[in-house]
C-alpha cells in the first residue's frame, strides 16, 4: 500500500512539474507556429516579465543602478524621491495594477521586436531569424540585469505556497500548492489560446504568415500586425510562466535556462501543437520522476539532468515530427 | 504632370478605332487602369529595369514577354511593391503611388501569383482561397482577434464567394486537400483561385503555364480568358509559351536586358524586327 502511495505521490509531482515545463513551452510553439521563428529569447522573456512584475510590485525604478552611478544619486524605490512613502513602503504598485502594468510592458517589448528586430528580417531563413532571437535572448537578459538588477528576487502575487494540507489528509500524499495552481492556470490558459486560434478568424492569418511571407503578404496580410500580436500573446505566456516559476524558485537569472527544459518537451509533443506542448511537458515531467525514483538508485542517481533530452533524442530517431507535430510533406 | 487618366480619355476614341481596325473588341478595353512611368530598377550595379514605361488598360489582358533575364518578374514585382524602383512613377486608377508596402497594394486591388507557385502549404485548398478574401473581410484582424462574433456572419458571406470560385476553376474534389500534396498543375490552379478570391482590379499572373502539359495550358489559357470575359479582370500577364501569348493577349509588351524594345498588338510585335532578333530569333537558311 505504501508503495502505491509513494508511486502516485511521484506520478502527481511528475505531472505538476510537467505542466510547469509546458508552460515555457507553449510560448515557443505559439510563436513557432505563427512565424515559422523557433524563439530562442522565451525563456528570458519569461525571466525578463517576471523581473518587471516584481519591479512594479517593490516599486523599484527602473535602472536605479545606471541613473545612481551617472549622476550619483542613491536611490531604488520611487519611494526615495521626495522621501514620500506610499502604502506599500516603497512606492510600490498593488498586485493587480502590477500585472496589468507588466503585461502593458510585453506588449510594447512585442512591438519593439517587430519594429527593430523582425521587419528587417521579411522573408529570410528560419536559421536567421533563429539566430536574430539568440541575440534578441541576450539583450533581454543584458537590459533586465541593468532595470531590475542582478539579485534573487522574491516573488509573491498572493499564490498558495507550502504543502496542501488537504490532500496530506485525505490522501497521505505530499503535494506543493503552487504546482496546483500552476497546474490550474495551465488549464485556463491552454483553453483560452484554444478559443483564440480556433474561433478567431485570425488562425487562417497566423498559419499563412508561418507558411509563406511573400505569398502572405500578397494577399494583404500586415506581416508586422501579425507579428505583434503572436508576440505579444507569446509575452502574455511567458509572463504566467514567470509568475509561477518565479514564485516557486524566486526571480533569479537561472529562470532563463528553462528554456532548456523546454526544448526536449517540443521534440516530444511537436513543435507545432499546443496540445502537443502540454502532453510532452507531462511525459517528460512524469518520465523524469520516476525515472529518478526508480531507475536512478539503480546507476547513481541525478538522472533528471539528463533524462528529458535522451527521451527527446529517442524521439528524434522515430517520430522526428513529434507526437503532435504536422507530417512533413515533402513532394520531389 | 499630367494626369495620365485624363489623357488617356482624351485619346479613347482614336484608340478603340484603331483597335477595331486591328480586329480586336474595344468595346472590353476602357481607360487605363494603371500607367508605369519611366521606371529603373537597380539592385546595386545591376540595372535589372532601364526607364521602361508602359499603361495597363481597363479589361485588357496584357501581356509581358521577353528572353530570360530581360526583368519581367523584377517588373511584376515593382507593380505589386515587392520591389521599391529607384526612379519612376506608378499610377494606379489616377493616383501616385508612394512608397507604398505590398499588403497595402493588396488592399488596393492588386493580386498576383507566382512563378514558383507560393501556396500555403499546409493548408487546405479551401483555406487557402480563403485568405484571398482576407481584404474583403471589413473586420479588421485586431477586431477579429478580440471579437469573433460579428466575424462569424461575414466568415460565411465569404465562404459562399469562394464556393464560387473553387465551381469556377472546378477544383471541387479537392476542396479540403492539403495543397502541398496536389500536382504542379492543380497548385497552379488554387493559386489562381486565391488571387481571384480578392475580386482583383489587376490580376497579375507571373508564368501561370510553366512547367505544365498541353492539356494543363489548354485549361489554364480557357481559365485566364473566362476571368477576363465573366469578370472582366484586368490581367497581366508573363508567359514563355510565345503561342499562348499570341492567342489570349490584347497588347503585348517585350522588354530585353531591363529595356522596352517592343509594345503592341500581338500582331505587331510578331512582326518588329527588334522582337524577332531579340527573342524569336532570327530565321535561318
Amino acid at each position: 500500500m505504501g508503495d502505491l502511495l509513494f508511486f502516485f505521490e511521484v506520478l502527481i509531482s511528475g505531472l505538476l512539474a510537467g505542466v510547469m515545463y509546458a508552460l515555457v513551452a507553449l510560448g515557443f510553439v505559439l510563436i513557432f507556429k505563427a512565424s515559422g521563428i523557433f524563439n530562442f529569447s522565451q525563456g528570458v522573456l519569461a525571466l525578463f516579465a517576471a523581473l518587471t512584475l516584481v519591479g512594479f510590485q517593490t516599486g523599484q525604478i527602473p535602472f536605479a543602478h545606471l541613473i545612481n552611478a551617472v549622476w550619483g544619486t542613491n536611490m531604488h524605490h520611487w519611494s526615495d524621491i521626495g522621501g514620500g512613502h506610499g502604502q506599500e513602503g516603497h512606492g510600490g504598485l498593488p498586485d493587480i495594477a502590477a500585472i496589468a502594468a507588466t503585461l502593458l510592458v510585453m506588449i510594447g517589448l512585442a512591438w519593439l521586436i517587430v519594429k527593430v528586430v523582425l521587419r528587417n528580417l521579411v522573408n529570410q531563413e528560419g536559421i536567421i531569424l533563429f539566430m536574430a532571437t539568440i541575440g534578441l535572448a541576450f539583450v533581454l537578459e543584458g537590459a533586465g540585469d541593468l532595470m531590475w538588477g542582478a539579485n534573487v528576487k522574491v516573488l509573491d502575487v498572493g499564490l498558495p505556497s507550502g504543502p496542501s494540507d488537504t490532500i496530506i489528509d485525505a490522501t497521505g500524499m505530499f503535494i506543493e500548492k503552487i504546482e496546483i495552481s500552476a497546474a490550474v492556470v495551465a488549464v485556463i490558459l491552454v483553453v483560452a489560446l484554444t478559443l483564440f486560434s480556433q474561433y478567431t478568424k485570425m488562425g487562417r492569418a497566423l498559419r499563412a504568415v508561418a507558411d509563406d511571407h511573400q505569398a502572405a503578404l500578397s494577399v494583404g496580410i500586415s506581416l508586422e500586425t501579425i507579428w505583434w500580436i503572436v508576440w505579444s500573446v507569446a509575452g502574455i505566456v511567458a509572463l504566467v510562466a514567470g509568475i509561477m516559476w518565479g514564485a516557486k524558485s524566486g526571480v533569479q537569472f537561472s529562470l532563463s535556462l528553462i528554456a532548456l527544459k523546454a526544448l526536449p518537451v517540443l521534440m516530444l509533443g511537436g513543435f507545432t501543437s499546443i496540445p502537443g506542448a502540454i502532453v510532452g511537458g507531462l511525459i517528460i515531467g512524469v518520465g523524469e520522476k520516476l525515472f529518478e525514483f526508480y531507475i536512478g538508485p539503480m546507476i547513481g542517481g541525478a538522472t533528471e539532468n539528463w533524462f528529458a533530452y535522451m527521451l527527446a533524442m529517442a524521439f528524434l530517431l522515430f517520430r522526428p515530427q513529434g507526437l503532435f507535430g504536422e507530417k512533413i510533406i515533402e513532394r520531389v | 504632370m499630367n494626369h495620365p487618366v485624363a489623357e488617356a480619355a482624351k485619346d479613347d476614341s482614336t484608340y478603340a478605332a484603331e483597335e477595331e481596325a486591328r480586329g480586336l473588341a474595344p468595346h472590353r478595353v476602357g481607360e487605363v487602369v494603371m500607367e508605369v512611368r519611366n521606371i529603373t530598377l537597380r539592385f546595386g550595379g545591376v540595372t535589372a529595369i532601364r526607364d521602361i514605361s508602359f499603361d495597363i488598360r481597363e479589361g485588357e489582358i496584357r501581356a509581358i514577354i521577353g528572353p530570360n533575364g530581360a526583368g519581367k518578374s523584377s517588373m511584376l514585382n515593382v507593380i505589386n511593391g515587392f520591389y521599391h524602383p529607384q526612379e519612376g512613377e506608378i499610377w494606379f486608377r489616377g493616383a501616385r503611388r508612394r512608397g507604398m508596402r505590398p499588403h497595402q497594394i493588396a488592399r488596393q486591388g492588386i493580386a498576383r501569383t507566382f512563378q514558383n507557385i507560393a501556396l500555403f502549404k499546409g493548408m487546405t485548398t479551401l483555406d487557402n482561397i480563403m485568405t484571398g478574401r482576407l481584404t474583403k473581410m471589413k473586420r479588421g484582424l485586431v477586431w477579429q482577434a478580440l471579437w469573433a462574433g460579428p466575424a462569424e456572419a461575414e466568415e460565411i458571406r465569404h465562404r459562399e464567394a469562394v464556393e464560387k470560385i473553387i465551381d469556377f476553376l472546378e477544383i471541387q474534389h479537392i476542396r479540403k486537400t492539403p495543397v502541398g500534396r496536389l500536382p504542379y498543375g492543380l497548385q497552379k490552379r488554387v493559386e489562381l483561385g486565391r488571387a481571384l478570391a480578392a475580386e482583383p482590379k489587376l490580376l497579375l499572373l507571373d508564368e501561370p503555364m510553366a512547367g505544365m502539359n498541353v492539356e494543363e495550358k489548354e485549361d489554364m489559357c480557357r481559365f485566364i480568358l473566362d476571368v477576363n470575359d465573366e469578370f472582366g479582370t484586368t490581367i497581366v500577364l508573363i508567359e514563355h509559351d510565345m503561342g499562348v501569348v499570341m492567342d489570349i493577349a490584347d497588347r503585348v509588351v517585350v522588354l530585353d536586358y531591363g529595356a522596352k524594345i517592343a509594345d503592341g498588338t500581338p500582331d505587331e510585335v510578331r512582326t518588329n524586327q527588334n522582337v524577332i532578333d531579340a527573342y524569336l530569333g532570327v530565321p535561318h537558311e
